[in-house]
């Protein structure tokens, strides 16, 4: 034991001439399902890509032209725009390992405030929408120090918000209405979001694609995250923590803060979605939007984002809210009991899941 | 010649496990200072406490002579400590160079970099790339695969290249070759005296008595969560070091730190 002269020993020798420069290359034949597999695994919104034109095909070979019409696609974006928006802030949640259930309260609640801050304390309308992003930002630091600093499970946390912001809702709303023609008249602004444009309308004004304010508010929020997600240290962080946040913390990620940050924006893109939401509807409905937790998630999960967190793109979760739009309204169209969508919706989301943990699984 | 790296009547408690115990620790200028001790010893704890990963329940860390206490790795960091951890801290599902740059990423120049946030991947990739290549422990096809789809070796080996990459004036390695095969092995220990010739201090964590004894120009000793003793490597031979290591064999007076 003790002859052993320092350097590399005597069963090392033959390490060198081997080509020590040489590359090492891992050349592993695959099978085309692992391929696809790889490339699923690399490419998380192709999936469901996949199986919104899948079922745009679906749907317009069994309802016909009127299906395919610019309006009626377009009119899907309109219909999506809400959880769309609240999708977003679920995406960013979920790729932390988190999950909020709070965003349709939040939303609701930050939409009344809206209205609240205009009717009744006067307050100019961009001046009430900045109350109600305020508000949404404020819970959302809240469940993200709950969540960060306290070490609550985030699911816990939000389901008591969720009673919480609800309760206070209707509590503070008195369970009233604000009608749309008031809110036209006096804060045509709260309605803003709403306004349409189309192109390519026929000569008597109908038909062609029609889009509101808020879906192009939408598209760009996704767009922005998409950017954010992928482009900069705050979204590789996002992936970090949720990936492992043990890890990150070691490898320099301020885990903390960053779950704090997540919650906030979470909570502020919810007061965004409350915007739309007066758009969308026209009045400001205490009882609007509450199954917007479930909605955001089903779109979130349908999109191929992994549960566990770190895996994923919002990509992915507009696919999924698409394919969600496009079986209600090609049902719909089609003339089904709307019951076959809730159906068919929940179907997709055990496949979806299901698949996540198969690409999970061989991940080479 | 002082010490760059002391620490002085450090204690960690896990709950009713009392992981360090008045342990004394020194790390000389330019030396490879070998932590060897059985499984549950207290080297990981140590590191740590060092690291900022784990905060001391007592006792004191200097560093270059002033008083340090590390609220984070990230301060650790910052102060020039880079540290390869047992359970390597890497993010299975970002890239090699996501994670080389993980808590330091590269932005691109201009408003691109300072207003739009944007990261500079391209840069980012060019240097783990090189990083991993100066290293030769491993060519790696795309440097953009997710770490989860590399070998445990190969893991460790980006972690290795990370710390080497970035480390300025203390490198600790946590059982860096436990992982790898007899070649990587030899280019992790290859790599690690590139970094002391660089005067770079190393602490190195290992179960490989042979590699210990090749490249330590001391050993410390870590038994039942303190320092039993330092020894040279040239002076002694590996039984004795396993012996102080087990318990088998208690060390002179004068080695006893
Ligand atoms: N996070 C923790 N929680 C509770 N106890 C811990 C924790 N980390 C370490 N310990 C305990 O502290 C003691 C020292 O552990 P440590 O990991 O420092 O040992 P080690 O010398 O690195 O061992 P190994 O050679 O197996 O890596 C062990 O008894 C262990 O059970
Ligand atoms: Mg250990």
């Amino acid at each position: 034991m003790s002859t052993i002269s320092p350097g590399p020993q005597g069963f090392e020798a033959a390490i060198k001439p081997a080509g020590a420069d040489q590359v090492a290359e891992f050349v592993h034949r695959k099978s085309a399902l692992e391929r696809m597999q790889h490339i699923l695994h690399e490419t998380p919104w192709l999936a469901p890509l996949m199986v919104l034109i899948a079922s745009l095909i679906g749907f317009g070979i069994a309802v016909g032209a009127r299906f395919f019409s610019a309006y009626a696609l377009t009119l899907i974006l309109q219909q999506v725009t809400i959880t769309g928006i609240v999708g977003v802030a679920q995406s960013l949640v979920i790729l932390t390992a988190g999950i909020d259930l709070s965003v349709g309260a939040i939303m609701v609640l930050a939409s009344v405030l809206m209205g609240q801050c205009t009717f009744v304390y006067g307050l100019p309308a961009p001046i009430s929408i900045l109350c109600g992003f305020a508000f949404g930002a404020a819970v959302g630091y809240l469940n993200g120090t709950l969540v960060a600093r306290m070490k609550l499970p985030p699911f816990i946390v939000t389901l008591g918000m969720w009673q919480i912001v609800l309760a206070a809702n209707y509590l503070y709303s008195n369970n009233q209405t604000i009608g749309a023609t008031q809110i036209e008249l006096k804060a045509p602004l709260l309605q803003y979001l709403g306004n349409t444009f189309v192109i390519g309308a026929n000569a008597a004004g109908n038909g062609g694609a029609t889009f509101t304010y808020g879906v192009i508010l939408m598209l760009a929020l996704v767009l922005l995250f998409a950017y954010v997600l992928r482009h900069t240290a705050w979204g590789r962080h996002v992936y970090a923590v949720g990936d492992d946040p043990d890890a990150a913390a070691l490898a320099g990620v301020q885990v903390k803060r960053m779950l704090i940050s997540v919650y906030t924006l979470s909570g502020l893109i919810c007061a965004v979605a409350g915007w739309a939401l007066i758009g969308r509807i026209g009045a400001i409905s205490p009882n609007s939007g509450q199954f917007e937790n479930i909605n955001s998630i089903t779109a979130v999960v349908i999109g191929g984002i992994s549960l566990f967190g770190g895996r994923g793109s919002i990509l992915g979760m507009i696919f999924g809210a698409m394919i969600v739009g496009v079986f209600t309204l090609g049902l719909n169209m089609y003339g089904t009991d709307p019951q076959w969508t809730y159906l068919l919706i929940g179907a997709l989301i055990i496949v979806a899941v299901a698949v996540d943990q198969w690409i999970r699984k061989a991940a080479v | 010649m002082e010490p760059i790296l002391t620490g002085r009547n450090l204690v960690k408690r896990y709950g009713r496990v009392t992981a360090l115990d008045n342990c004394d620790f020194d790390l000389y200028p330019g030396e490879i200072l070998a932590v060897i001790g059985d499984n549950g010893a207290g080297k990981s704890s140590l590191i740590k406490a060092i690291s900022g990963a784990v905060q001391l329940d007592e006792g004191e860390i200097t560093l270059e002579g002033r008083k340090v206490r590390f609220a984070s790795p990230i301060a650790a960091r910052a102060a020039g400590i880079e540290t390869v951890y047992q359970t390597l801290a890497m993010s299975p599902g970002l890239s090699i160079a996501d994670n080389m740059f993980m808590g330091r990423e590269i932005r691109k120049p201009g408003i691109l970099g300072s207003v739009f946030r944007k990261l500079d991947h391209a840069e980012m990739q060019r240097i783990a790339r090189q990083k991993l290549s100066e290293l030769g422990l491993m060519t790696i096809q795309n440097i953009n695969q997710a770490v989860e789809t590399l070998s445990g070796g190969q893991r460790q080996g980006v972690a290795v290249a990370r710390a080497a990459a970035f480390g300025s004036k203390v490198i600790i390695l946590d059982e860096p070759t436990a992982a790898l095969g007899v070649k990587e092995s030899r280019r992790v220990l290859e790599l690690i005296l590139d970094v002391r010739s660089r005067g770079i201090p190393i602490i190195l964590i290992s179960h490989n008595m042979p590699h210990v004894f090749e490249v330590a120009d001391r050993i410390h000793v870590h038994r039942l969560g303190r320092r039993l003793c330092l020894i040279n490597p040239k002076e002694h031979s590996m039984s004795d070091a396993v012996a102080y290591m087990t318990g088998a064999k208690v060390p002179d007076q004068a080695l006893a730190a």
